[in-house]
């Protein structure tokens, strides 16, 4: 492993009128492993995710990817540094086949105007076959028709199909049944193996202490712990979840008690 | 919009084999792919199997109730009925399938064939028919631009926005009616327009067009299997691709010597089927097109995949403008006039009626440009045989609605089976 990460965020803050989302948080991840990303309701985890997509700026603070400092104005900037993220909703068009969606936004054309099917045919079965994606009868089937783990793995091929070097998964296994959290994990370990920056959002620690490298816990927006997988235990992981010591309290900070005057 | 980025990494070409899990590029059989037809319609992809069915059904009932509904004459009386109907059906099958509406088509058509007429007036302005034609149809298109404006930009339901639409452009096509002419009537008297909906093709000319319908998808269809062979993709069999030419062939060439032994194809039949191709062309083979299914079937996956979804929602507006503009132009063709009730009357319900029962979902995503065609060939089958009948007009409201709401019903089960079978 790089002793560099892939990504990291140094000093994030975010709030959101009186609330601190937020609240001078720094994260990595290294390539080749996987970084989950815990914490309850309100912890951050999303607002984390968001900043680094771009969906909206953080306040405070900076990302970096490689180690030099990025600005990311939105998803189409993170995608150019290679950062693809995996929402919860999946985000496919259920009328259209495998690959419509893996290629939806990005369809590949002969000469710039048709769409090269043939081409794109092959690619999304490429990516699919090299991930292990077993499962689908064929790639010309609509999305409507597979299974939730399916569908899940049809979302991860599409994000890391475009040579994508972190990818953000949130709550990957979460309306998934026992086999499907199977293929899935399996499928998030894969995306490691292959050297790339993974950061999995997810509230079952039995999934995350089988495939996370290492455990990074929010809570009331501050990061409480960064933990090694095989150094912990979940014990750990949920006091620090519950009743991880924070370094500020919230609503006593100078900043937020001038945003409440203010 | 050029991303550097190629999907699949440095392997991509390297691996020739599918691995594991799909179907061999060998062909399946004839009978591996009715198989899977027929999953697909268990599940809710009926395609065009319920219309076929209806107008099958259609066709025998009227010709059993009324000799006269199955001859040459009334044959082509159909074909020239039906066309604008089914021209302004494809504008409204690519607004369904961004899963909106667009109700102020009837007027929109009308309002395309009174500027054209009106441009067309002998000496006043007395415009070549070209041009009248060009500014009517840049008229239509504009309205469709403003509406998907308003409908997008300030957000306001597509219903409600047309529905406006409606009242707004009635009332012009009134006003301009009855400001140029006393007796609320106004002829055309160019010949070129009056021959758009009221020539015919000679014999040899319905011929040469039903050769060139058959061997352009022959050839299509041949290209796409040779190349998907080629790179390693399964292709449809060899049989089925015979059979289907096959099919057409049969089709177009009883249609045409059909409308042979009367007066030959319209030659405003033949104005449909280039729209119908260059649409179906549109919506399947360009990025648009694959657009337009992604904004029906999920706008938000369409928003962060970093479609304009606005654009495209808007262009569609003016396709359906657009079209509405031509179906205005035939129709005000085969009249050779326009008055005041131009617009008026059920054709605002046959039009959408058309796209509907032709199997153009109204759930958004899930239609062909071709069910415009076949939706309009069913909906004037059954108005053409109900006048046959000389059926009272309430029982031919009364009818077509049963129909019409028929082919919403088979939408909606279609679209719970969809529902029922997919993921979670």
């Amino acid at each position: 492993m790089a002793n560099t990460p892939i990504l990291s965020c140094r000093d994030v803050s975010k709030a959101f009128g009186a609330v601190q989302a937020l609240d001078h948080v720094d994260f990595e991840v290294l390539a080749g492993e996987v970084m989950a990303l815990v914490g309850d309701n309100g912890a951050g985890k999303s607002t984390l995710i968001k900043g680094i997509a771009g969906i909206y700026p953080f306040d405070h603070g900076e990302v970096l990817v490689d180690g030099g400092t990025v600005h990311i104005h939105g998803p189409r900037d993170a995608a150019k540094l290679g950062i693809e993220i995996v929402y919860q909703d999946l985000a496919l068009a259920d009328n259209l086949d495998v690959v419509g969606n893996m290629f939806l936004g990005r369809e590949r054309t002969r000469s710039g105007i048709v769409l090269d099917e043939e081409r794109m045919e092959r690619a999304a079965r490429e990516t699919l076959t090299e991930l292990s994606v077993t499962t689908l009868q064929s790639v010309r089937q609509t999305v409507s028709g597979l299974s939730g783990g399916q569908r899940q793995s049809v979302a991860v091929a599409k994000a890391v199909m475009w040579n994508s070097r972190i990818v953000i998964l949130d709550e990957p296994t979460a309306a998934l049944g026992v086999a499907q959290t199977r293929q899935v994990l399996n499928l998030v370990r894969r995306l490691a193996e292959r050297g790339l920056g993974v950061v999995i959002i997810s509230h079952n620690l039995h999934d995350v202490f089988e495939v996370a490298d290492r455990i990074t816990v929010l809570r009331l927006g501050q990061r409480v712990a960064q933990l090694e997988r095989a150094e912990t235990t979940q014990q750990e992981v949920v006091h620090a979840i519950t009743a991880g010591t924070l370094e500020r309290v919230p609503g006593m900070d100078e900043t937020d008690a001038e945003a409440v005057e203010g | 919009m050029t991303d550097a980025r190629e999907p699949g990494g440095p392997e991509a070409e390297e691996l020739e084999e599918p691995q594991s899990g799909f179907t061999t590029p060998t062909t399946p059989a004839l009978m591996e792919y009715g198989r899977r037809w027929w999953q697909g319609v268990k599940a809710g992809e009926l395609g065009a199997m319920p219309i076929i069915v209806g107008l099958i059904v259609i066709v025998v009932t009227f010709s059993i109730l009324d000799d006269k509904f199955l001859t040459e004459r009334n044959f082509t009386n159909l074909l020239l009925q039906m066309t604008a109907i089914a021209t302004m059906a494809i504008g409204i099958v690519f607004v369904l399938l961004i899963a909106e509406i667009d109700l102020s088509v009837a007027y929109v058509s009308a309002l395309g064939g009174v500027v054209m007429t009106l441009l067309l007036r002998p000496e006043d302005p007395g415009w070549p028919w070209w041009l009248a034609i060009l500014v009517a149809l840049a008229i239509t298109t504009a309205i469709g631009f403003v509406h998907g404006v308003v409908i997008t930009k300030a957000g306001v339901p597509s219903f409600v926005v047309t529905l406006a639409g409606f009242l707004i452009w009635s009332g012009v096509v009134l006003i301009l009616t009855t400001q140029y002419s006393t007796a609320g009537t106004i002829r055309i008297q160019d010949k070129t327009v009056v021959g758009i909906a009221n020539d015919f093709l000679s014999e040899v000319q319905g011929w040469i067009l039903a050769l060139a319908v058959v061997v352009g998808y022959a050839l299509s269809q041949v290209r796409t299997a040779v190349t998907r062979r080629a790179r390693g993709l399964d292709a449809k069999p060899t049989v089925l691709i015979a059979l289907q030419i096959g099919g057409l062939a049969i089709v177009t060439a009883a249609a045409v010597w059909f409308a042979n032994k009367d007066r030959g194809v319209p030659k405003v039949t033949l104005i449909l089927l280039v729209f119908l191709v260059a649409w179906s062309f549109v919506a399947t083979r360009l990025r648009f097109g694959r657009h337009v299914y992604a904004i029906g079937g999920n706008p938000e996956a369409a928003r962060r995949a970093g479609i304009n979804v606005d654009r495209v929602r808007i262009m569609v507006f003016m396709i359906s403008g657009f079209m509405a503009g031509v179906g205005g132009i035939m129709l005000a063709s085969r009249l050779r006039s326009v008055a005041t009730n131009t617009g008026g009357g059920n054709l605002l319900l046959l039009v959408i009626a058309a796209a509907v029962i032709g199997g153009t979902s109204l759930f958004g995503g899930v239609g062909r440009v071709v069910s415009a065609l076949l939706g309009a060939l069913v909906i004037t089958s059954i108005t053409n045989g109900m006048d046959l009948l000389g059926l009272a007009s309430g029982t031919k409201f009364v009818i077509t609605g049963l129909v019409l709401l028929a082919a919403v019903l088979v939408d909606a089960y279609a679209k719970r089976r969809r529902a029922a079978r997919g993921g979670v």
